[in-house]
């Protein structure tokens, strides 16, 4: 099936076979591997991306369901060269350790950050539900988001 | 040599963050090669059953199927092997039956391969693996290591006898124990299980096998925490073929937590068939695959007695282990419930008389090896639930039995290091300090007031303690070879100054989140005096490493760190001879610091970058020396490191559905000196909720017929970040002495503290409430604790 969407902000279009996962279309046909998969089932929170400016699982998407679609990929969060907040909290706050997990970690935090501005500690740790990470304990990933959090409001007032 | 520019001890940021922060980084399964194929395997869905014929006629005329290979297809081939032998207490040595690459008999546990599928396409190889047709016959299942040892039980492999690989005794002997035990006036005893775990490193494990004829030389990338050591064992006992002509790559990988020390089949059964259909061939697990066949941890089923004198001085310990090694023999299975856990039961007091007995038992289970701690969490979960409920028992204070029996403390260099009664000799310790420290963060004076006032309140409040130790820095070669291990433990360290006085460093630790490119270009650009930016730490890359074993054990700061230190030393020696040419001097003259050689007594001086280009432009050179600046060291361990610590859990549970809420934790580690304290912290946290993960939440459980129940993240429980309160963490300093470092490792301490303090918690907080419960089995979910209760 023929498809077109805009991925980071450049069109594709692509035949496509119906069973394929978006997960592999980004990775495989776009070679955007910065989206991982951990479980193929929606639990860890790896491949997360933004379709339409909200977070997805693209493990549990077909490419065809994107179909018109405006994806985001942890590759198109950096805007002209300049480090998102959250890319740059989590480096300053050493909010990962093997890299796996975190730009599907980095997705939902920054689709979280756009609803709750101002999170509370309990707030930024329920909204991980759907993210698994193994090497941090999680303890300075929330320490990254409030960072990026407090740098967002900056931003915003300046 | 002094270090300089004060890069040791900072909480430097990581160099390799960017990459990973905007999706650049490079795991196995984002590289694709040139007419890459994919493989799928044809998997058991029995846990024991023998296999009465393989049918692969349908398979092989489906679209894009390239080869299709069996078990009769690697019959002549070694299985994976083993890589530590322990024998009988007889001194016979264990059962170690094949573990072949793709089964052909029977299979032994759900999961095993039966045939591999290559195709174009990775759904083309997996619908081609549904076509092949498989007729089993089943099996007798055992999965209990306890069970499995009994007579009439199904036997794993027919030629083993009662399932048990081996039986083995540390410590002293049985009879001095026993009489020491009869002899105590309290003994409490506790019968416990500590569960299976799956490691779950969120990058499934990823292989990708490739054949270059024109120069008859394989690579393999690999998912790795060790690549060197992968190609010792696929050239030399598998695939036999020439180590000289494998290049084995492990990039980016993951997360491993252990489960990716392993050699596996499927690394040994990729790039095997690459040459056979002369292209690459590519696996990467999914997850369920991960569950079924990663290799899993711990599985003890233990029986533990700890015998006081009246005044709550430990007499005797006595342990009786049944470890279930799973289906097969793992690459390091056996060393450890017997080396990684029986050696470690000294724990930190001074207990006279220890016996440890362990039977390592097969069963129709995914093989079990190293786990993040590998045995030093099931010693430690042991020790310190027996003197927690001692203490329940005798009307004691845990803290207070604690102290009575600590190990004072040593500083290994004035004081000497403590013989153990279980073989080890520990380094440096000071066991007061971190309790002491852990007691004022917690505000212990007031906690049982305040656990008396929730008891009033008609709530159940409980504070667990653990206070353990662990041996790192694996391992002096000859005293591992002595114990059985069938490898070297030492570490390679090169450090490669560029004529320009940039410095390449190749270690054969390998990083996957342990955040070595930084740790270690602290190291090398503080000893050498030079900014960070001009180190470069490469590793990974058995092309480009020289050599390595790798990363587990919370080895490599130790000892990885130590090879890149004798390194420098070797490029100072010879920068001063350098030096000292071209000040007209003698080299004995010369002072290094601040990167600079300089005249001792005078200001004259001549920098790093300098001696780095006359050495590699050699024209005003000393005679007879070499040009360049570019040394190797092996580091071989004079002993292992001992870090320590003390973990607190306190847990509120409630009453009416027993589910457990952990209120704090406290964790004081010491793990000598630190480099990067945000890193080492790092380390702590992910360790933390492993252990804690295991108390409360996570185990994976099997059914009789050997079916993993809870094999996908829907059934398996992961912790959570909602799970846990902000983790309050102290650090104590107390130097190793026999490394120039003075590091001891932090790799593990979070998942071998943390275990037992909260279960401790929370038998303390039931005890507080009048239910005088000894033990629940973990993972403490509310049905289990509420069950407890009734």
């Amino acid at each position: 099936m023929q498809i077109k969407v805009k991925v980071n902000g450049v069109d594709h279009s692509h035949d496509v076979e119906p069973r394929l996962l978006l997960v592999h279309y980004l990775r495989d046909t776009l070679r955007l591997t910065g989206t991982h998969i951990g479980c193929e089932t929606s639990l860890c929170g790896s491949c997360t991306i933004h379709v339409n400016k909200k977070a997805a699982k693209s493990c549990s998407m077909l490419a065809v369901q994107a179909d018109g679609c405006e994806i985001t990929t942890i590759e198109g969060l950096a805007a002209n060269g300049e480090l998102h907040p959250l890319q740059e909290g989590f480096k300053e706050m050493h909010g990962l350790q093997c890299g796996f997990c975190t730009p599907g970690i980095i997705m939902t935090a920054a689709d979280f950050l756009s609803q709750v501005p101002d999170p509370t500690e309990e707030e930024i740790r329920y909204a991980l539900k759907g993210n698994f990470c193994r090497c941090t304990g999680y303890h300075n990933i929330v320490k990254s988001i409030k960072y990026a959090a407090a740098k967002m409001k900056e931003e915003v007032t300046v | 040599m002094s270090t300089t520019n004060g890069l040791i001890g900072q909480s430097v940021k990581r160099v390799e963050d960017k990459r990973f922060i905007t999706g650049m980084g490079r795991y196995t399964d984002d590289i694709i090669l040139p007419l890459q194929t994919y493989t799928s395997f044809v998997r058991s869905f029995y846990a024991h059953a023998k296999i009465v014929s393989v049918d692969t006629s349908a398979a092989a005329k489906m679209p894009g199927v390239v080869a299709i290979f069996t078990g009769a297809d690697v019959a002549a081939i070694n299985g994976v092997p083993c890589g530590w032998q322990v024998n009988f207490k007889n001194g016979d040595t264990m059962k170690e039956p094949k573990h072949p690459l793709l089964v052909a008999d029977k299979v032994r546990h759900a999961g095993d391969a039966v045939a591999m599928v290559i195709a174009e396409t990775r759904e083309q190889a997996k619908d081609a693996a549904e076509a092949v047709m498989v007729e089993y016959v089943e099996l007798p299942v055992v999965v209990n290591a306890a069970e499995a040892v009994k007579p009439g039980a199904p036997l794993v492999h027919d030629d083993v006898p009662n399932n048990i690989c081996f039986d083995w005794e540390l410590g002293n002997p049985k009879s001095e124990v026993d009489e020491a035990m009869s002899k105590a006036t309290h003994v409490t005893t506790l019968e416990f299980v500590n569960q299976r775990m799956v490691a779950n490193a969120i990058e499934p494990r990823s292989y990708i096998g490739s054949y270059d004829a024109a120069n008859e030389k394989y690579t393999l990338y690999t998912s790795t925490q060790n690549p060197h050591l992968i190609r010792l064992l696929l050239c030399a006992f598998v695939l036999g073929i020439p180590e000289h002509k494998v290049r084995v790559v492990g990039p980016d990988v993951g997360g491993g937590f252990g489960s990716k020390i392993f050699h596996y089949t499927e690394e040994a059964l990729v790039t095997w068939a690459s040459k056979k259909i002369n292209r690459p061939v590519k696996w990467t697990a999914e997850r369920s695959e991960s569950f079924l066949l990663d290799a899993h941890g711990r599985d003890h089923i233990t029986k533990a007695e700890m015998g006081f004198d009246n005044d709550g001085k430990i007499e005797a310990l006595r342990v009786k282990t049944f470890a279930n090694l799973g289906a097969y023999l793992s690459s390091f299975g056996p060393c450890v419930p017997t080396y990684l856990h029986g050696t470690l039961l000294q724990g930190l007091y001074t207990t006279p008389k220890i016996n440890v007995d362990v039977t390592g038992v097969f069963t129709n289970t995914t093989v079990v090896d190293a786990y993040r701690g590998a045995g030093r969490p099931e010693a430690t979960y042991l020790l310190e639930r027996l003197i927690d409920l001692a203490a329940l028992e005798m009307g004691k204070d845990p803290v207070e039995l604690r102290y009575k029996n600590f190990i004072p403390p040593f500083d290994g260099v004035n004081q000497p290091g403590y013989q153990t009664q279980v073989a080890l000799q520990y380094d440096s310790g000071n066991y007061e300090g971190v309790l002491t420290k852990g007691l004022e963060m917690l505000g212990y004076a007031d906690f049982r007031a305040k656990q008396m006032e929730a008891v009033r309140n008609g709530k159940l409040l409980g504070v667990g303690f653990s206070t353990y130790i662990e041996a790192c820095g694996i391992a002096p070669s000859a005293v591992v070879g002595s114990l059985g291990a069938r490898a070297g433990l030492y570490e390679v360290g090169q450090v490669r100054v560029q004529p320009t006085g940039k410095v390449s460093v190749f270690t054969g630790s390998h990083s996957h989140g342990q955040g070595h490119e930084t740790t270690f270009a602290q190291v090398v650009a503080g000893k050498l005096g030079i900014p960070m930016e001009d180190v470069e730490i490469i590793h990974g890359d058995s092309d480009s490493v020289a050599f390595g074993m790798g990363t587990y054990g919370s080895r490599s700061i130790a000892v990885g760190g130590t090879a890149i230190v004798k390194s420098i030393e070797k490029i100072v020696e010879k920068g001063k001879i350098i030096a000292a040419h071209k000040l007209e001097a003698s080299a004995g003259d010369i002072d290094f610091a601040d990167g600079k050689f300089t005249v001792k007594g005078t200001d004259k001086s001549i920098g790093f970058a300098d001696i780095a280009l006359t050495a590699y432009v050699p024209h005003v050179y000393p005679k007879d020396l070499e040009p360049g600046l570019d040394f190797s060291s092996f580091y071989d361990p004079a002993n292992f490191t001992f870090p320590f610590g003390c973990h607190i859990a306190v847990v509120e549970v409630e009453k009416e559905t027993g589910k457990v809420i952990l209120k704090r934790f406290i964790a004081v580690d010491d793990v000598g000196n630190i480099i990067n304290p945000m890193i080492v912290e790092g380390q702590i946290h992910g360790g933390l909720v492993q252990g804690i993960g295991q108390a409360l939440f996570e185990g994976a459980e099997y059914d009789d017929n050997g079916q993993l129940t809870n094999g996908s993240y829907m059934d398996y429980c992961m912790p959570r970040a909602d799970d846990f309160p902000v983790f309050e963490t102290a650090s104590q300093v107390t130097p190793c002495p026999h490394n120039p470092l003075g590091v001891k490792g932090a790799g593990e301490a979070g998942a071998i503290g943390s275990t037992p303090a909260v279960v401790n918690a929370v038998i303390d907080a039931l005890w507080s409430g009048g239910h005088k419960v000894k033990d629940i089995r973990m993972p403490l979910t509310s049905e289990r604790v509420w069950k407890a209760m009734q």
